[in-house]
């Protein structure tokens, strides 16, 4: 996986409900058509004319963000997050409002004022204001309004050996992989791409993306957590970045079908790709949708592990990017040589 | 350079304190053209002295701070990660998610690792991590960031300088970059003026950890007369009306025993005479800056303080307000212009 | 050496009141060094070679005390404590006044462990006059030996001291000046390294004393050990320091084939951070010596650290100074 191509699909802006901007980045790569929610679905006819499988590819385009709730009168934006942000992460924070990319500051009073006594308390997001150096409403007005989603600021770019750091590797690193797997054929399958809008706000977009295909096969392309840290058990690690694709067994929202599970494995280790099990039942993603949809669908997730999703500095690997689209095209191949059709 | 751009210049030039080499040798380059003589003493302060036209005038010694807070490598984790302790101290309230920069054999991009919320319970993802559980991540295995990192390894704050609305900007360093930068604007403004005195302009080192470079540089020096000039609260959601500066409404002129009461009133005198916008604080004992090491140097200085109001200080998104860095340039450079030879007379008291 | 660090460790000196050890290494000095003089803070000044720029070491020679503040009608004395110590090491604990009176530290009966402090503690100097308002005691321990290791009260900072005296003694010919200085009262506030850098005007400075490691079970993150050789600092609460100090004891560390350590001390501070801002700002470092249990009265080094100390000082005094 070349960087810049996922640098730039991290960098572009897209907060659940306000998706425009990334979608039209991937549509004019992969065309497609937009659905009423926002969803990209990029379909391919079975190049070898059938019978064929009907397989439903998703990774979502939205990241969690900020939305402007209200202008103060010192001229400051009040705002809610959009999707889960550690609100840890918020004080000392330079952030980029509305379309124009406005430069914002989320802050804190110096730690002089501090009691020295007290730890201090983490702050809570309706006592955080962003700053964007307008000292009145009528000022802010000129540049700002509610309903003016922002987004970390962060640039993408390498870190250390083979790693990338950005924003928004949940679930751009979904996208990249998706769009690598488009550039591939697979003979015995009719293929939709769906490049899904507010997955952290609900899984919404791939619920009703499922219901307008529906496919006899979903896989999810994700990026999930890998909480590796310094001093950290192995057991709270959940997945490694570098290790490989992650293959997820259960989380909150859907339980994988086994046999793709087994499949891919298969395929995997037919391929010579590490692959690890995600080691918690926690979090969730568009399969929860998919498997739900009409009369339900077997459904499997193939993960990119991330380091400190969510935030706005996570951190992920090349090389495990690469892993997943392989896997992904891999599996699909096989499943549209073999016709398979799967049960839970 | 207009003010912002040296602002930014000076920002992305790491200098924690001990470490400011850096950041010291873009303000030597820049006061080389605007000062007579430059250099940089014992400790690392960087002295530019401009002359004055009347010999035998006051020394008049302006002082910034040019170290800013950062962390230091305490440790090479198996696994890779960098353990750290804060130069001077850590704020754990912004520390979380941010990116950093490890200047070790190269510099290295990195990012503050902190326990995510899923494996902490409830009570705990009510806290602020403590300092033990956050790591820096660099990105390499072990073997690899031992070859490039060392123990004492200084790390800053990776952050752009970003332009908001209003004239603010917000960066990391800008306390006291901010300073420099108004010594720059009144070294660049005295080009127009003719002044008697000679004006030492002073960016000293280690002011976080504990006003050091001032202490010897002042030592050095022996000016007759010393301003400090520093960042002081903006006015921040949490911070009291009564203890905090509005951005843009100008530099703070400080008052208290700190501060000689005449170089006061004649800072003010200028401020009022020249149209400048300024606010006033008093400060009961010590203010915090290097105004406190430069009064008591020998057998005693004259010292004042102004100060430039700032948002979030020792956070990676430091603001403040271009004007006011211009305005407190403005007014130091004028008050310098308007000492007379005989100024000294003046601060006796009766 | 070891037997030189025993004796400076046995010696009795509280901040304040370091005339037996000043004596003690006078005394080890003679005929080694060119001069010697005390100044009006008690600190001893030694220097030898030259005539090229000055190099100040300094180790300091007072320890941790106990001042008594008071004595009750049946002997018990309450005491303050000079310098800092943890009240937590202390019941049970024998101390010596000067002279040799014995006291064993004592506690009033203590409800709960976190009520402790030192107020509750008391110094039992046995019955009968002897001990009064403001005499000052020490840990009573000898040295011992366990393996490589030293344990002794007081190697904070005696080992400084004994390694700037095998410094002066070895020591044939340098390029620098070298003053070696017995500081006192740095326990108290680093004082007697303010004046006596202030009278020498040195162009170097490097402080040898203890610093923590991180090698004890759950020990806070420091990445010092016992035995992996003297440690070079790079920054704690007072000083941070010279890069080009901190190069040349590297390189010279180096030179004498002693491996060292790289220190970070969180809390804590050495004369270092007094010299570096004397007069002008003197360029500063600190060779520390890595011990375990600082201030309890069984302080422990490893004797290897010692004695790559003593190698790392000499290769540096004896190369031309070069800070850049």
């Amino acid at each position: 996986m070349e960087l810049n191509t996922l640098a730039r699909l991290c960098d572009a802006r897209g907060v659940s409900g306000d998706e425009a901007e990334i979608r039209d980045i991937i549509r004019q790569q992969a065309g497609g058509r937009v659905d009423v929610l926002g969803n990209l679905l990029v379909a391919r006819p079975d190049p070898a004319g059938g019978p064929s499988v009907r397989v439903m590819l998703a990774a979502h385009m939205d990241e969690v963000g900020f939305l402007v709730t209200h202008l103060e009168k010192n001229g400051r934006l009040r705002f809610s997050t959009v999707g889960g942000i550690d609100p840890r992460v918020l004080p000392g924070l330079a952030v980029l409002v509305g379309r124009d990319r406005a430069p914002g500051i989320i802050g804190l009073g110096p730690p002089h004022l501090l009691d020295r006594k007290e730890s201090p308390a983490v702050a809570r997001v309706d006592d955080l204001l962003i700053d964007v150096g307008c000292s009145s409403r009528e000022e802010a007005e000129r540049w700002f309004s509610v309903g003016d989603y922002a987004t970390f600021a962060t640039v993408a770019g390498e870190l250390g050996d083979g790693l990338v750091l950005a924003k928004a590797l949940d679930d751009r690193a979904g996208c990249a992989v998706l769009l690598e797997v488009l550039a591939e054929e697979y003979p015995g399958v009719e293929l939709h791409a769906v490049f899904t809008v507010q997955e952290e706000i609900g899984l919404r977009g791939a619920r009703v993306a499922a219901h307008a295909i529906a496919p006899e096969v979903g896989l999810v392309l994700e990026g999930t957590i890998a909480a590796e840290g310094a001093g950290r058990e192995e057991a709270d690690r959940v997945t490694a970045v570098g290790a490989g694709p992650v293959l997820s067994l259960m989380d909150r929202t859907s339980i994988a079908s086994r046999e793709m599970v087994r499949v891919l494995v298969e395929v995997a280790e037919q391929a010579g790709l590490p692959y690890q099990f995600r080691r918690s039942g926690q979090g969730g993603n568009d399969a929860g949708a998919i498997s739900l949809a009409l009369e339900g669908v077997p459904t499997a997730a193939i993960s990119v592990p991330c380091r400190y999703l969510h935030g706005p500095a996570s951190v992920a690997s090349l090389e495990d990017v690469d892993r997943v689209a392989r896997l992904t095209a891999a599996f699909v191949r096989r499943v549209g040589t073999e016709g398979l059709r799967f049960r839970y | 350079m207009t003010v912002r751009e040296f602002l930014e210049w000076l920002s992305l030039a790491p200098g924690v304190s001990g470490f400011e080499g850096p950041v010291a040798a873009r303000i030597e380059g820049a006061w080389a053209g605007l000062a007579g003589e430059v250099r940089r003493d014992r400790l690392g302060n960087v002295i530019a002295l401009k002359r004055g036209d009347r010999p035998g005038s006051p020394k008049l010694m302006l002082a910034a701070h040019m170290d800013e807070i950062g962390l230091m490598v305490t440790r090479v984790e198996p696994d890779g990660f960098l353990r750290f302790a804060g130069v001077p101290e850590v704020d754990l309230r912004t520390l979380p998610g941010k990116e950093v920069v490890v200047h070790g054999r190269r510099d290295l991009r990195g990012v503050v690792g902190h326990p995510p919320p899923h494996i902490l319970s409830p009570e705990d993802t009510k806290k602020l991590p403590k300092l033990e559980d956050l790591f820096i991540d660099v990105g390499l295995a072990a073997v690899r960031a031992r070859e490039l990192v060392a123990v004492g390894d200084p790390i800053t704050f990776r952050a752009e300088v970003r332009e908001l609305k209003g004239g603010l900007v917000a960066g990391k360093g800008f306390d006291d970059r901010a300073g420099v930068a108004v010594l720059h604007q009144c070294l660049e403004e005295l080009a127009g003026l003719h002044h008697a005195v000679d004006v030492y302009a002073v960016a000293t080192v280690q002011e976080e950890v504990g006003l050091r470079g001032a202490v010897v540089g002042t030592y050095g020096i022996q000016p007759d007369l010393a301003i400090a000039v520093d960042v002081h609260l903006g006015d921040t959601p949490g911070v009291p009306e009564h203890k905090s500066f509005t951005l843009d409404k100008g530099p703070v002129i400080t008052m208290g025993a700190n501060i000689h009461p005449v170089l006061h009133r004649d800072l003010v005198a200028v401020a009022r005479d020249l149209n400048i916008p300024f606010q006033l604080e008093a400060a009961p004992a010590g203010t915090g800056t290097d105004a406190v090491a430069m009064q008591v140097s020998r057998s005693g200085i004259p010292t004042a303080l102004v100060s430039i109001p700032c948002r979030y200080m020792h956070s990676p998104v430091e603001t403040v307000a271009l004007a006011d860095v211009a305005r407190a340039g403005r007014l130091l450079a004028h008050f310098a212009a308007r000492r007379t030879p005989g100024y000294l007379e003046e601060l006796a008291w009766s | 050496m070891k037997e030189l660090i025993g004796r400076l460790t046995g010696a009795y000196g509280p901040s304040g009141r370091e005339d037996e050890v000043r004596r003690l290494i006078a005394g080890e000095l003679e005929g080694h060094v060119d001069g010697c003089r005390t100044d009006a803070l008690g600190n001893l000044i030694a220097w030898k070679g030259g005539p090229g720029p000055r190099i100040m070491l300094a180790a300091h020679m007072d320890e941790i005390g106990f001042m008594v503040t008071h004595v009750d009608e049946n002997g018990f004395a309450r005491y303050a404590v000079v310098g800092s110590m943890d009240h937590q090491v202390l019941l049970g604990q024998r101390v010596v006044f000067p002279g040799g009176r014995m006291g064993v530290i004592g506690s009033e009966r203590v409800e709960k462990p976190e009520e402790m402090k030192h107020e509750k503690l008391f110094i039992d100097a046995g019955a009968g006059a002897g001990v009064g308002v403001g005499d000052v005691a020490v840990f009573h321990r000898p040295l011992e030996e366990s393996g490589c290791r030293l344990v002794a009260k007081a190697m904070d900072d005696r080992v400084g001291c004994a390694i700037l005296v095998e410094v002066g003694r070895r020591l044939t010919s340098a390029p620098n000046q070298v003053f070696l200085v017995f500081t006192a009262q740095e326990e108290v506030g680093l004082r007697g390294a303010r004046t006596s850098a202030y009278g020498i005007g040195p162009d170097c400075g490097v402080a040898v004393d203890v610093t923590d490691t991180g090698d004890t079970p759950k020990a806070r993150t420091m990445e010092v050990s016992l035995g992996k050789g003297p440690a070079v600092k790079v920054m704690d609460t007072y000083l941070m320091c010279h890069p080009g100090v901190r190069r040349a004891l590297e390189e010279s560390a180096a030179a004498a084939g002693t491996p060292f350590q790289r220190e970070v001390l969180e809390r804590g501070g050495t004369d270092a951070g007094a010299i570096a801002v004397t007069r002008e700002g003197v360029p500063a470092g600190v060779v520390s010596i890595p011990t375990r249990y600082i201030h309890t009265p069984s302080e422990m080094v490893d004797y290897a650290d010692v004695e790559g100390a003593v190698a790392l000082l000499l290769a540096f005094v004896s190369r031309p100074l070069d800070l850049s």
